[in-house]
């Protein structure tokens, strides 16, 4: 008994010595690094704790401009990307013929390195001497202004971001909603059709009831993902996401750890738990508000 | 007759409703596969034909391949894609090896603690990757790991998240087989190789699929780790291609290189799609 509990202590060893390494003890190291004040990455040292990190970091421009870049991006993708994939996954549910093809293609976002397909966005938005782009193109046809969305106004460059992000999140949605949909038991369609319910009722007494839980699970994760943009913003605008004024929270992070204004790792910590702190409780209320609406 | 007349209106209304229905889907399926039709275009367009579209036009006659030499002599893509693989099947392959060997000990073996260290690494899930990563590039520049492969493989070689779907995997397997595999005098690792894998071989395929897709597409870890050039992966050095490769004009060439990173993983889609689609419902998360 003795030599086997031995042994499956060398079974879990790698598995605990990774995690304690690179997952437990920089959760610990993250704390202390965002209460050393003046910390210098070079010769290690500090010279006092306190709450200046937190403070410097909240008074920054940068990270103020990207505190609202995410939550702009949070408000609006959310909402419309879920909303956006009841309304395919429906669609997908109802027929028969071309499902599995439909299927297949709304899927390969997914797959897709969005660094490199952001490149593509950029290049359909973009303005440049030779072409104001097929986008623009397409907006001055139906007799619009044309405008830069990769370096013109904030709200173009937002509407981009917003744009790109959906088109990146969808698969996921639409994967878990189609599933959802299918597994509704049949037979409740079968008895609402007996009784002549009319479609809208059916859907909002018997889909809707049926798949709350998995639009929540959604919701929730969708939110968190999008407090946590990065890299579609990089995609499209560039690393020096500072000066586009594009950032996001944790861009920021990011900038402050390495890079053109790196350096700073206090910083970075005291941005990343303000971060973690902002996304709990977003997701507390979240699962406070789902909890009385699922119930029925 | 009122009956024939309704059932009529019925099938219209139907009928009505499926062409809305097929339109819907048919314009996300094109916003969907617009963007790589766009880059498969452009890619075969020459840089001055490209130049030259004020409006640019929906296909080619004349395709060319050039961009595609000059994205593998001009840029580094080749070392970039290499690279990528290296890391791409390192990382897996180590992880694999992690996962199994933990899971099979919180699955089959009995020790005293286990619900508990299992119950700690539950908890760990929860731990955003961005709280994480400050220290742990302060531990890998430390260690002397930057522009190392070691350095960008070894802090994403475990996960919890597939311990636990592989924990729950073995767990269906009978007990009873364990059992008689005793009697017979089978050791523990025979077992698990001989029996337990082989059985859980549809959950350790998509796990490592799932592995695969999330290196191949990982940006945020090795831009942090990587600065030497002859480092990078895909997503860096496509970063690296867009900001300082063929000058900012030679977009035709920029997107012969999207393609080549882009086809890999859409290949393994396209093979395993099924598969693919079944483990990201049960354990991906992207949005």
């Amino acid at each position: 008994m003795q030599k086997k509990n031995w042994k499956a202590w060398l079974y879990l060893l790698p598995a605990i010595a990774f995690l304690s390494v690179f997952m437990v003890y920089p959760l610990i190291d993250v704390f202390v690094y965002s209460f050393e004040e003046g910390y210098n990455s070079a010769s290690q040292t500090f010279w006092g704790t306190g709450l200046y990190n937190y403070s410097y970091v909240l008074h920054d421009p940068y990270f103020l401009q990207a505190v609202k870049n995410t939550f702009i991006l949070v408000i609006i993708t959310v909402p419309v990307s879920t909303g956006l994939a009841l309304l395919i996954s429906l669609g997908l549910n109802s027929i028969r013929r071309l499902r599995d093809f439909f299927q297949t293609v709304f899927f390969l976002p997914y797959v897709t390195n969005t660094l490199a397909v952001g490149m593509v966005f950029m290049i359909l938005f973009k303005k440049t001497p030779y072409s104001d782009g097929l986008i623009n193109l397409l907006i001055q046809f139906f007799g619009g202004q044309s405008v830069d969305f990769i370096d013109g106004p904030y709200w173009a460059k937002i509407l981009v971001m917003c744009i790109y992000t959906v088109w990146v999140v969808m698969p996921f949605k639409i994967l878990i909603l189609t599933s959802a949909l299918a597994s509704v038991p049949q037979d409740y369609y079968n008895a609402a059709r007996v009784d002549g319910t009319p479609p809208l009722r059916i859907f909002t007494r018997i889909t809707l009831p049926m798949i709350a839980p998995m639009v929540f699970y959604l919701v929730i994760t969708g939110f968190i993902g999008a407090f946590k943009a990065y890299s579609d913003e990089v995609a499209i605008f560039g690393t020096n996401l500072n000066a586009a004024g594009m950032n996001t929270i944790v861009g920021y992070v990011y900038d402050m750890l390495y890079g053109d204004s790196g350096g700073y790792p206090s910083y970075a910590s005291a941005a990343a738990l303000i971060l973690f702190a902002i996304v709990l409780t977003i997701t507390v209320i979240n699962l406070m508000i789902g909890r009385k609406s699922t119930q029925f | 007759m009122d009956y024939e007349k309704d059932s009529l209106r019925v099938k219209r209304r139907g009928r009505v409703r499926s062409v809305i229905t097929y339109a819907l889907l048919g314009l996300w399926a094109l916003i969907v596969l617009f963007p790589f039709y766009w880059m498969l275009l452009t890619s075969v367009k020459s840089y001055s034909a490209y130049n030259a579209e004020y409006i640019p036009s929906f296909f080619t006659l004349s395709p060319i391949l050039q961009n595609y030499v000059d994205a593998f002599t001009t840029v580094n893509l080749a070392r970039y894609f290499v690279n990528t693989v290296i890391f791409t099947l390192a990382t897996t392959a180590i992880m694999m090896v992690v996962i199994i060997f933990a899971a099979y000990a919180f699955a089959r073996l009995d020790f005293p603690g286990r619900d508990l260290v299992f119950g700690l690494f539950l908890s760990l899930m929860m731990i955003p990757a961005e709280l994480v990563v400050i220290t742990n590039f302060v531990t890998i520049t430390n260690w002397g790991m930057r522009n190392t492969f070691w350095g960008l493989i070894l802090p994403s070689v475990t996960s919890v998240f597939y311990i636990y779907l592989l924990k729950e995997n073995f767990e269906q397997i009978p007990e009873e087989l364990y059992k008689a595999a005793k009697v017979d005098g089978t050791s523990d690792l025979k077992y698990l190789f001989k029996v337990m894998l082989p059985i859980s071989q549809p959950t350790v395929v998509t796990i490592v699929i799932l592995k695969v897709i999330e290196c191949w597409n990982s940006y945020v870890w090795p831009r942090l780790i990587t600065d030497d050039e002859t480092r990078f992966l895909v997503s860096n050095g496509i970063q690296e291609i867009r900001e300082n490769g063929f000058g900012r004009e030679n977009i035709p060439a920029m997107m012969a290189a999207v393609v080549v990173i882009s086809v890999p993983l859409i290949v393994l889609f396209l093979i395993f799609r099924k598969k693919i689609m079944a483990g990201v419902s049960r354990g991906g998360t992207k949005g």
